[in-house]
């Protein structure tokens, strides 16, 4: 009697678990608008027929709106999302606030040891990795090879600071609107910041010394921003305050610039189909002025399960599907090798196909040169290249940036946009209650 | 106004009329016009007005990568519903305050409006969590609400002015002959009034398709009208301009073509409440 | 004509409109109110506190903001000024008997339907951009350096492409306004000898006070709170240049993640409001009367 009425609900248990394994999952995901991302919509239907109980819902947003909603329904534990993209900056400040689920579970054909060291490091906070690589990126030189040869010059694959400049002032032309170099102007934490940072650290500059106090009124900060405009106003393109990643991979790809320092995944646009200058472009390290550390940064946008999500499970299995090897596979048998998501495992720099890849060595090298736990010439209190890994940065970086933006259109020298960068971080430190 | 004019005085105002109006439309026909190009002619310099290389393709990648139906149709209830609501509070609102005005009336009128001046940044995160505790938070309900709340202001007040054009005594003489309340906004004043109405509501309808805060920061999937399909195609690496017109495109195309079909309604909409 | 009844049923009316308007004022308010005096970042939700008028002296103590306040008012009453002298003229224009005036309205106010995002997107990258823009081929078609406008010229920039946003408004009311005036009236005063300037001046514009009124306080209401278009082409920028009151609450709120701050701001702001609706008032208030 027992016996069978254990049975019996043995039975409707198991019935029932059956039920809920065909009823659907309806899971939100959060991205960006990026190519990648984008690529990764319409290769949905792979998804689908190995996982019919899960349905998936798009939320595709722009860079800086995704990251404000993403950010406010985090923070205040809305819940609206099972599966977030966010960067390198966000996963070590949100993993400590508790706001992320840990994947150290994923299965193990998933071979997380795969993932390429630095990237992985980056998303692992306490030993727990809180987002999955979608792609990674550091930054690298671009340049134009036919203009280089005209000038008389070569190249080195690891450029100085002042191989740079000449390279800039003998590619110059004006008249034929040839900007020698492009970089970041726009103000933004992850705009001009980002670049300026990752330029800083090469001239041994940092943000804070161990103590939290801000070092903009040292004299590598001096040498780093008087080099940029010195640069930028000589040889930059006109306006070029008003430039981010997308103005400048505009230009490049008219043939407006020499050279152009920036993320190495815009090297798949600068040789794809919407670029006049696809076959005449070299690729180089960051440039480095002799003291150990490149002007090279380093980011992976990644996938990231927000502990409010009430569906982890098939969170899971879409980050595991999005991101693990067989993935890359799937791109690579649609859309071809050269828009696979780069950067993110090291299986993928080994293939013998990806190798034939123009800019695949120069991508890898950038990101191994990148060290986030170790990134300046002297010793600071933070992580992250070209940001601090503080939930403040934001601001700061922002504030900071706008400054180092009106000094690039001509509004301050370099002296007073230094003197306002010092006084602004020294007062919001203060606010943050970091130091006195 | 319409005076008899010298057929040379008309050649010129007319040309001169239509030069300006294309002046002011050319930005939304570049715009047109560059949804239909690749997108490196697009950006090609100097630009390319006959000589681009005509394409469709943007309007299909914009079609294939997103759900616009679903969009277009949030749109549709969000605009709609908000203006319709909010009329259906704000007549009789307008209407007492038109025809039983108080000493107080124009006091009220001004904290009305007055209730839009918070900058929509500055409450952002309160309404987020107001929105968000009370399960409104990706609703279209929340959306015709909010919408309707941040508008209601304009209506009313766009009404009353409207409504005051309207001579007392019609209304008087209909109360004299025993007219009741409800007989008398249903049969008087309401054919008056429709004119203003159709203007008030079209207008309202536009302001609330064009929302572009609000309607992001408060859905995510289900109730996400067209300002949040702009949103996915603006700014993403490479070029988009010509991607971005395309959805623009046919994020206004709805909207123009109602305006169209209703610009006669709206002038004569306007002149009678904002025009004495 | 109001009775005791009338007055009563009038109050019903008004009644659910001044209801929820309240609670969508009140509750907001009260919030932004406690959180203005209280430490809230997203960021940090372990550190919180009561702060005092801390986030209120720092925004009268940063040097952007007398800036910003300064820009605000720049904005609005550029904007304002625009409208207004361009609407009455191209009404004035379009107003005279010409060929396809239907069509004509449908060209003026089509850029009142372009999204404000998109609006700003397109004149940044299709127009004033330095090296791509139309505006920059035609400079150098003329053998001129491109001007660089929102480098050098960011709040006019700003100003303009938010006129051509609002024109169409401003235009499509003083147009319906002109249409209900008497052409008796005008013509007399043609057979009078009356000059077109003193035609304008003592005819016109007095009928056209009203429809002046009304797109001036609707267009405040809503300048006010722009700053979709300054996030979108320049960010405020270079340096403060063009920030404007809430895009500094913009930038508190949603890059700096404070809540407080940005509470802080919008009580000023809302305060800043009310005292330029008070001026408006008393300045204009008076033409709404019958």
């Amino acid at each position: 009697m027992k016996i069978s009425h254990r049975a019996l609900l043995g039975a409707t248990v198991s019935l029932t678990l059956a039920g809920a394994a065909l009823a659907e999952t309806t899971i939100t995901v959060a991205t960006v608008n990026n190519g990648d991302m984008v690529r990764m919509q319409g290769l949905m239907d792979d998804f689908n027929a190995k996982h019919p109980d899960i349905k998936v819902e798009w939320v595709t947003l722009e860079e800086n709106v995704l990251r404000q909603n993403v950010t406010t329904d985090i923070a205040t534990g809305g819940g609206q999302y099972d599966v977030i993209t966010i960067g390198t900056y966000e996963v070590p400040i949100w993993g400590k606030q508790g706001w992320l689920t840990s994947l150290n579970d994923l299965p193990a054909e998933y071979d997380v040891d795969d993932l390429l060291p630095a990237i992985r490091g980056g998303l692992t906070v306490d030993g727990n990795l809180y987002a999955a690589p979608f792609y990674g990126e550091s930054s690298m030189v671009m340049y134009r090879k036919d203009l280089m040869e005209a000038a008389g010059l070569t190249m080195p694959d690891a450029p100085t600071w002042a191989d740079i400049e000449k390279a800039a002032a003998a590619m110059t032309n004006r008249d034929a609107e040839i900007n020698g170099v492009c970089l970041r102007g726009k103000a933004g934490w992850g705009e001009n910041m980002a670049f300026l940072t990752a330029m800083s650290n090469s001239f041994g500059a940092r943000w804070f010394d161990e103590n939290w106090n801000p070092q903009f009124d040292q004299p590598e900060w001096k040498a780093t921003l008087d080099f940029y405009l010195n640069l930028m106003n000589n040889y930059g393109p006109a306006g070029a305050s008003n430039n981010g990643f997308n103005e400048n991979l505009t230009l490049f790809q008219q043939g407006k610039c020499g050279m152009w320092i920036d993320a190495t995944v815009a090297a798949s646009f600068v040789t794809g189909k919407d670029s006049t200058v696809a076959d005449k472009v070299g690729f180089a390290l960051a440039p480095d002025n002799g003291l150990g550390k490149r002007g090279n940064w380093l980011w992976a946008w990644s996938l990231a399960i927000p502990s409010s999500s009430d569906a982890q499970d098939a969170a899971k299995t879409f980050i595991d599907w999005a991101t693990n090897k067989d993935y890359l596979a799937l791109v690579a048998s649609k859309e071809g090798w050269a828009n696979v998501p780069p950067g993110t495992r090291t299986s993928l720099y080994s293939n013998e196909e990806y190798a034939k890849v123009p800019f695949a060595k120069m991508t890898l090298d950038s990101i191994n040169s990148a060290d986030p736990t170790n990134p300046t010439v002297k010793p600071v209190p933070y992580v992250g290249v070209q940001f601090v890994a503080i939930p403040e940065f934001q601001g700061l970086g922002t504030t900071v940036g706008e400054i180092f933006s009106a000094a690039l259109a001509g509004q301050k020298t370099a002296d007073q946009a230094l003197a306002e960068a010092q006084a602004a971080v020294t007062d919001e430190m203060k606010a943050a209650g970091y130091i006195q | 106004m319409a005076r008899a004019a010298s057929p040379r005085r008309k050649f010129l105002t007319t040309l001169a009329a239509w030069a300006v109006a294309l002046v002011i439309f050319f930005p939304v026909l570049w715009m047109i016009l560059t949804s239909f190009k690749t997108e490196a002619s697009a950006v090609a310099m100097p630009p390319e007005f006959l000589s681009a290389d005509w394409t469709f393709e943007n309007y299909e990648t914009v079609w294939s990568r997103s759900d616009y139906p679903r969009f277009f149709w949030n749109s549709v209830v969000i605009s709609v519903g908000s203006t319709l609501l909010g009329l259906a509070i704000a007549i009789p609102a307008a209407w007492a305050m038109a025809f039983v005005p108080g000493k107080r009336t124009k006091d009220l009128l001004m904290w009305m409006l007055s209730t839009k001046m918070m900058p929509a940044v500055a409450v952002m995160i309160p309404l987020y969590l107001v929105f968000q505790r009370t399960g409104l938070f990706d609703t279209k309900l929340g959306l015709v609400l909010a919408l309707m709340l941040m508008n209601l202001p304009i209506i009313i007040w766009m009404l009353y002015t409207y409504f005051k054009e309207i001579p007392g005594e019609i209304l008087e003489a209909a109360r004299m002959d025993g007219a009741s309340l409800w007989n008398e906004i249903v049969y008087v004043l309401t054919p008056m009034a429709l004119p203003g109405i159709a203007s008030t509501m079209l207008l309202n309808i536009i302001l609330a398709w064009n929302e572009a805060f609000w309607t992001i920061v408060l859905t995510t999937t289900k109730a996400a009208p067209l300002s949040a399909f702009i949103a996915s195609f603006s700014a993403p690496q490479g070029l988009f301009y010509a991607k971005l017109s395309a959805a623009s495109a046919m994020a206004i195309l709805p909207i123009l073509i109602l305006g169209w079909f209703s610009q006669k309604q709206l002038v004569r909409g306007l002149t009678f409440g904002a025009v004495k | 004509m109001s009775t005791q009844s009338t007055r009563l049923a009038a109050r019903l009316m008004v009644a659910p409109s001044v209801f929820v308007l309240f609670i969508w004022m009140i509750v907001p308010l009260a919030m932004t109110l406690y959180f203005s005096f209280r430490f809230y970042r997203l960021l940090t939700p372990e550190r919180s506190g009561w702060v005092g008028l801390t986030h209120y002296t720092w925004f009268l103590n940063s040097p952007d903001f007398w800036l910003a306040l300064f820009n605000t008012l720049a904005l609005v009453g550029g904007v304002l000024v625009i409208t207004v002298i361009l609407g009455v003229l191209i009404a004035l224009l379009i107003d005279q008997p010409v060929k396809g005036q239907g069509m004509l309205r449908i060209l003026v106010i089509a850029p009142f339907f372009v999204m404000p995002p998109v609006a700003a997107s397109i004149w940044e990258n299709l127009f004033m951009h330095p090296q791509n823009g139309l505006f920059s081929a035609i400079a150098r078609g003329f053998g001129a350096q491109p001007i660089l406008f929102l480098e050098n010229y960011p709040l006019m920039s700003v100003i303009g492409i938010v006129s051509w946003e609002w024109l169409p408004f401003a235009t499509l009311i003083f147009l319906t306004a002109l249409q209900s005036l008497s052409s008796e009236q005008l013509e007399a005063a043609e057979m009078d000898g009356a000059s077109p300037l003193n035609r304008f001046r003592y005819i016109i514009l007095p009928h056209l006070t009203r429809a002046i009124t009304v797109v001036i306080l609707i267009q405040t209401i809503f300048l006010l709170g722009i700053f979709g278009e300054i996030f979108t082409t320049t960010q405020g920028g270079p340096g403060s240049a063009s920030t404007t009151l809430p895009y500094m609450i913009f930038k508190q709120a949603i890059v700096a993640k404070d809540i407080g701050r940005a509470a802080a701001g919008g009580i000023i702001a809302v305060i800043l409001a009310n005292i330029v609706a008070y001026f408006l008032m008393r300045g204009i208030g008076r033409h709404l009367d019958n």
